[in-house]
């Protein structure tokens, strides 16, 4: 009963929706149930990650053994070594492929995205709406099912099995774009009008005002584009052939659809392939959650 | 005489590249900004589209400039193809598992954490995580190590403490195992991404409408939400529900992982005719050994105009963009 009414003024109160309505035995069992259910969920969503690093550092007598093992027996830091050595599993190369996909592309997309959002949002042509509208037209066409037809046009080009061939046709989002005109439409005229005054043009606005102003909103789509990039699986797939030009996905891919596994290198191929994703993800996570929720469906 | 007649246009029309730059040069800005996009988006989404569109008319095996013209031969065929349309089958079984149970999963969840006391950023996080894997990341996971279909499998060690028997979860047919692989495995990836779509949702539902359904005599717990959580979530929920659905009409990469065999990439034979989404049966059509662009074109815009069609009739179902 004290702790409804002292709870109940509590500033920090507010913050729950339903906290000041009533906090008795029931409200705390409530959260102490939340809690525990919230945690035990935690821990399953956990295992998967666990798995992979206990295999990815065991002997491939650890990971098969029939009696399971919390840790390996021993854990295996030559593994490490070993992935990177196997000349059947591309693995540097992949890496490396899949780093320069994703940057050229999560580069690209900002700029090329980033300057027509801002055209069509503030450059007052009578057929901007027209042009908006054609673009977003293209997001009602799920991108899987073209890819026959751009398949057909970059081999067409001779991009095939080529960094080009994976990087030029994931230059141009439109869903970026939109993200970006829709943005641009709130940006704060003032500042922009401050640069006009100082006689710059369209360009030295965008470039010296409106950009260095908008680093959360660019960081945002720049970690979803680089994870989307980093993650891509069918297009690499259709184009990238030649192991010379894999990414990372498709070099697990073959290796988990192929006959002869080596399982630890496998997981600890796996474990690589996330590493720099889960670094973004820890350095940039507030930006990831603010762009994910501004992904334009928040009215 | 005439001269001021004819002077009276020239003055009021300018030359025509200053017409075509617009008012203070706005038509060359806006090309500038919006041009090469524009362009891009051209050559590799909208003439794609176009070709895609001629190429299911013609018989195209092994070529991309035909002259066979055969109709809607390619139409006819994929709609009488027993393994496209057992696809689209596939798909539609997948989606009225995978679309409502990731929506209650990741709504449950995000009210969970909304009103969880402690750890609220870390229990987020913990969901949020998988977004950063791959699905062939995850279907690794799941393939050889969670559901392995061999005694060390996670799955199968703990069922031989409690005396059953291994099973080869993704191999048996009857009963389907293979679904409850494929079904965990995206929910396991995408819950926590729709759970924060739904807590930046909650965040925004101002709290003085609890205080006045608290009021009105509305008991907290299932009639708050019902009456006033639910309503205000609206917006995403319609959202959610579309994203789910055009995801789900997207699956390949999991299926592909986790049932393709040995050899499977360029040739249809390793892939078991069950669990295959359109999508996967498109692959192996237009980019197996055959190449043959004219089917998997016809394929492409018959799932592109399934997808409309199911878009439409959710739209419809939900009243999307329309106010209350």
């Amino acid at each position: 009963m004290t702790a409804t009414d002292s709870d109940r003024r509590t500033p920090a109160a507010g913050r729950r929706p339903q906290a000041g309505i009533r906090l008795g035995r029931a409200q705390r069992t409530g959260q102490a149930l939340r809690f525990v259910a919230l945690l035990l969920g935690a821990v399953v969503f956990l295992v998967p990650f666990y798995l992979l690093v206990r295999n990815g550092l065991s002997t491939n007598a650890d990971i098969t053994a029939p009696t399971w093992r919390l840790l390996p027996t021993q854990v295996q830091w030559g593994n490490v070594g070993e992935l990177f050595a196997d000349p059947a599993v591309p693995m540097l190369r992949s890496l490396v492929n899949s780093l320069l996909v994703s940057v050229v592309q999560t580069t690209g997309t900002i700029v090329l995205s980033g300057l027509a959002g801002y055209g069509l949002a503030r450059i007052p042509v009578r057929y901007a709406g027209v042009v908006s509208g054609l673009i977003v037209a293209t997001l009602l066409i799920p991108a899987a099912v073209t890819f026959v037809p751009t398949f057909v046009v970059v081999s067409s080009l001779g991009w095939v099995s080529s960094l080009r061939g994976l990087i030029v046709p994931g230059l141009f989002q439109a869903l970026a774009t939109f993200l970006f005109r829709q943005y641009f439409l709130n940006f704060p005229r003032e500042l922009e009008d401050a640069g006009r005054v100082d006689g710059l043009n369209y360009w030295g606005v965008f470039w010296r005002i409106v950009l260095p102003n908008s680093k959360g909103f660019v960081a945002a789509v720049a970690t979803i584009t680089f994870i989307g990039s980093w993650n891509a699986f069918l297009w690499p797939l259709v184009i990238a052939q030649d192991s010379s030009s894999w990414t990372v996905q498709i070099a697990l891919s073959t290796f988990l659809t192929s006959q002869t596994i080596n399982l630890h290198e496998l997981f600890l191929a796996a474990v690589f392939s996330i590493l720099p994703l889960l670094l973004i993800f820890i350095g940039l996570q507030r930006f990831i959650v603010q762009g994910v929720e501004s992904t334009g469906i928040n009215r | 005489m005439s001269a001021p007649t004819r002077s009276r246009p020239v003055a009021q029309r300018p030359p025509l590249w200053r017409r075509l730059a617009g008012d203070q040069n706005r038509n060359l800005w806006f090309w500038a900004f919006v041009g090469p996009f524009v362009a891009g988006l051209t050559v590799f989404v909208y003439i794609p589209i176009l070709w895609s569109v001629y190429l299911s008319f013609f018989d195209a095996r092994n070529t991309v400039t035909p002259t066979d013209f055969v109709g809607f031969g390619n139409y006819r065929d994929m709609l009488t193809d027993p393994a496209f349309l057992s696809s689209m089958g596939t798909f539609i079984v997948f989606a009225a598992f995978i679309v409502p149970l990731t929506f209650a999963a990741s709504l449950g969840l995000a009210l969970m954490i909304h009103r969880v006391r402690r750890f609220k950023a870390f229990f987020r996080s913990v969901y949020f995580l998988p977004t950063a894997c791959s699905y062939v990341v995850a279907a690794l996971i799941w393939k050889l190590s969670i559901f392995n279909g061999v005694r060390f499998g996670l799955v199968n060690t703990v069922l031989s403490w409690f005396g059953i028997e291994p099973i080869a979860w993704l191999s048996v047919t009857q009963p389907p195992w293979y679904w409850l692989v494929l079904v965990t495995l995206r929910l396991w990836l995408q819950v926590g991404f729709y759970m924060i779509l739904f807590l930046a949702g909650l965040q925004r539902i101002p709290t003085v409408l609890y205080e006045a359904a608290a009021v009105d005599g509305a008991a907290p717990g299932w009639q708050t939400f019902r009456y006033v959580t639910f309503p205000q979530l609206r917006t995403t929920s319609v959202a959610v529900l579309v994203l789910l659905l055009i995801n789900a009409f997207q699956a390949f990469d999991e299926f592909y992982n986790l049932l393709a065999n040995a050899g499977a990439a360029g040739s249809g034979g390793a892939y078991p005719p069950y669990a295959r989404p359109p999508l996967v049966y498109l692959y192996y059509v237009a980019l197996g050994s055959q190449q043959d662009f004219g089917h998997g074109s016809a394929g492409a815009v018959l799932l592109a105009l399934v997808i409309a069609l199911f878009t439409v009739l959710q739209g419809r179902l939900l009243r999307f963009g329309r106010n209350e």
